[in-house]
């Protein structure tokens, strides 16, 4: 090879370099673009709608001016209660079988494979199935079942809470050392009492910080709640009646064709996405500063 | 007291101990592999045991209940489509019928009682087809950057950055493409494209909305890279250091370091974070159905309205006509299903490959 031609190509090679460094920098802005776009309009058209107002009133009625999301929030409040109470307890349970008992074995594998895919299921499916299950037919068994109500809605999104609350207790169970599980055991204290109040104990940040995850994802669900809760544009926390939610207002608000709904969604998502970047980033906070520290 | 413990530690456990070691095989214990008498005779002492029996069941329900949720799914979901099921079988999926009211073939008409899931299926395919071209150069770009150039400063709050574009809930998403990207798109990109690629027949102007696959595609795209950029720096994270040295030191260039020691070894991890951004992407309902259209049929034109599967089910399931159109709604909701089940399947097999042959040393 002569001198020119093995020049040209280690040219070549720095340029080839160079083009990628840019491109995969401008890939980066482009990737960050999009949210500072997000949030600087969120703040741009919210922030002057959120007021006093946007949390005590209840929505005027199409084309009058002012009101506020108030009943949205006490339903988002509401629905999300029930989906934690019904979504927390069985997916931490579910962890500790797969962290305490199962271990290696071929359950605890075929479930946490099960817990992985349940998690990719769409959302809207999820609200179809409670649809079907709670809504259309009327059932002696289960309680406000046979209409649309809080409770389904409640339900649909617990549903969709197990899968991450189990997968994330059983990673910081397994955190907890195994001699903090030994001494508990020598000390003579029955197993599932070593199980609840030393290991679960111990990993307790972890799996508060799994649950605040879980949560903030639900919060923001919009699609199961449509044919489960409905929507109700007066005041109501009754879990047997129809209820608004805050990502279901935003919805129907945006999708409107009066100005002032359009003020009020944006307004909406603001507080919205507010509130879940803070748990997000107290989430964040927890984890950073090292799950188990100070406590095993 | 250092050398007074362990004397009276032997003193008491060795009368216990000695004799009762089992020889033949343990039974499997729930917490540790090493049998002890001593734990046993704690764990079969006084009446724990029953209470330790029924928390173990309790557990097993817990996660056996998520078992039960995929059944449950599957069981209404079938039972719910029968009708359909019954009246057109598999055609369901790709019938179309002469239009009533003229000329042209029609897919979906729930007052005349006709359904074909064709267009849902080609709308839904269509939008991720998009968000898959747009993001996956920039998620592998966006990874590529994180691992391998970034500052090491910048690298957490980036990170963290991209996180929170993953926590953002669907819906704001679709107020923002709703409000921003469409227009945006309707005064500025569509007529640029419609000039320059207007003869591919991809980018007609015949839709003066904005709405359409390309609004759908675009924010999905948006909505997915966070998926795929993250999942991908962590395959790319787990590639070992001495790779990446042994590239360098036969003279390779940055770029030459990154395809042979890092792109070639984190590829399957690569395939498997694009394939559950698929996985989102095909069932993500609220964003798509905001900026679509939401008109049942196919057009060339990724300027045309559309609708999705998903989009179908949140515009019409909850005031649906007669349980014809429920039923079709439902078979609709049942495809989304196994469809996305098979697709997260695949990626987890995949994810779970990878994160196996991993080498111990690189965490």
């Amino acid at each position: 090879m002569s001198a020119a031609a093995s020049d040209f190509r280690s040219r070549m090679r720095a340029l080839t370099d160079d083009a990628v460094t840019t491109l995969a920098f401008l890939a980066t802005l482009l990737v960050i673009a999009p949210l500072v776009a997000i949030f600087g309009y969120l703040l741009y058209r919210g922030a002057s709608s959120v007021n006093l107002d946007f949390f005590f009133k209840i929505p005027k009625s199409p084309g009058e001016v002012g009101g506020g999301m108030a009943n949205a929030i006490v339903g988002s409040g509401v629905v999300l209660a029930v989906a934690s109470a019904f979504g927390v307890p069985i997916g931490i349970g579910g962890g500790i079988f797969l962290a305490e008992f199962g271990r290696g074995t071929k359950l605890a594998n075929m479930i946490r494979f099960t817990a992985d895919v349940l998690n990719g299921v769409p959302s809207i499916v999820m609200g179809m199935a409670i649809y079907l299950l709670i809504v259309s037919p009327k059932h002696s068994f289960i309680p406000f079942s046979g209409h649309f109500s809080a409770f389904a809605g409640g339900v649909a999104l617990g549903i969709m809470m197990i899968p991450t609350v189990c997968r994330t207790t059983e990673e910081m169970l397994l955190m907890v050392p195994h001699a903090v599980r030994e001494a508990a055991l020598g000390l003579g204290i029955p197993n599932w009492r070593s199980v609840l109040s030393i290991t679960v104990r111990t990993a307790s940040p972890g799996i508060i910080t799994g649950c605040m995850l879980a949560f903030a994802r639900i919060a923001g669900e919009t699609a199961p709640l449509i044919f489960t809760a409905l929507g109700n544009a007066y005041m109501s926390a009754s879990l047997d009646k129809p209820i608004e939610t805050l990502p279901y207002q935003i919805y129907i608000f945006a999708l409107s064709p009066y100005e002032d709904w359009h003020r009020l969604a944006w307004a909406g998502s603001l507080v919205l996405i507010v509130l879940i970047v803070m748990a997000v980033s107290l989430v964040r906070w927890v984890t950073s500063r090292g799950v188990l520290k100070g406590n095993s | 007291m250092t050398v007074h413990v362990p004397d009276i530690r032997i003193a008491q456990t060795q009368p216990q101990f000695q004799p009762s070691v089992p020889a033949g095989p343990s039974p499997p214990h729930p917490v540790a592999a090493e049998e002890s008498a001593i734990r046993k005779f704690l764990l079969s002492k006084g009446n724990s045991a029953g209470a330790d029996r029924a928390f173990h069941v309790l557990m097993v329900l817990c996660a056996l209940s998520i078992f039960a949720i995929v059944v449950l799914i599957a069981y209404e979901l079938v039972m719910g489509s029968h009708l359909t099921w019954v009246k057109f079988g598999f055609k369901f999926f790709y019938q179309s019928f002469p239009s009533p009211y003229g000329e042209g073939r029609m897919y979906w008409d729930p007052l005349n009682g006709l359904f074909s899931a064709l267009p849902f299926i080609f709308g839904t395919l269509v939008t991720s087809a998009i968000a898959l071209v747009i993001a996956i150069p920039l998620a592998i770009g966006l990874a590529i950057f994180l691992t391998e150039m970034c500052p090491r400063g910048m690298r957490a709050p980036l990170a963290f950055l991209t996180e929170l574009l993953a926590a953002i809930p669907s819906i704001i998403y679709g107020v923002w493409a709703a409000f921003v990207l469409v227009p945006l798109l309707r005064e500025h990109i569509n007529p640029l494209l419609t000039h320059w690629l207007g003869w591919t027949g991809l980018f007609m102007d015949d839709n003066p909305t904005g709405l359409g696959y390309l609004a759908g595609g675009t924010i999905l795209a948006i909505m997915i890279l966070p998926i795929i950029s993250s999942l991908s720096r962590e395959v790319m994270i787990a590639v070992p250091h001495s790779q990446r040295e042994a590239v360098l030191a036969l003279g390779a260039t940055r770029w030459e370091m990154i395809r042979m020691g890092v792109l070639r070894n984190s590829r399957i991890g690569i395939v498997g974070a694009i394939i559950l951004g698929l996985g989102r992407a095909l069932g993500e309902t609220m964003a798509v159905t905001m900026v679509i259209g939401n008109t049942p049929e196919i057009h060339r034109s990724l300027l045309s309205n559309g609708t999705s599967m998903a989009a179908v089910i949140a515009n019409e399931y909850a005031e649906a006509s007669g349980d014809m159109h429920y039923s079709a709604l439902t078979e609709i909701g049942l495809a989304l299903f196994m469809v996305t089940i098979i697709v997260n399947a695949l990626a987890q097999l995949l994810m779970w490959a990878v994160t196996r042959g991993t080498p111990s040393q690189t965490r």
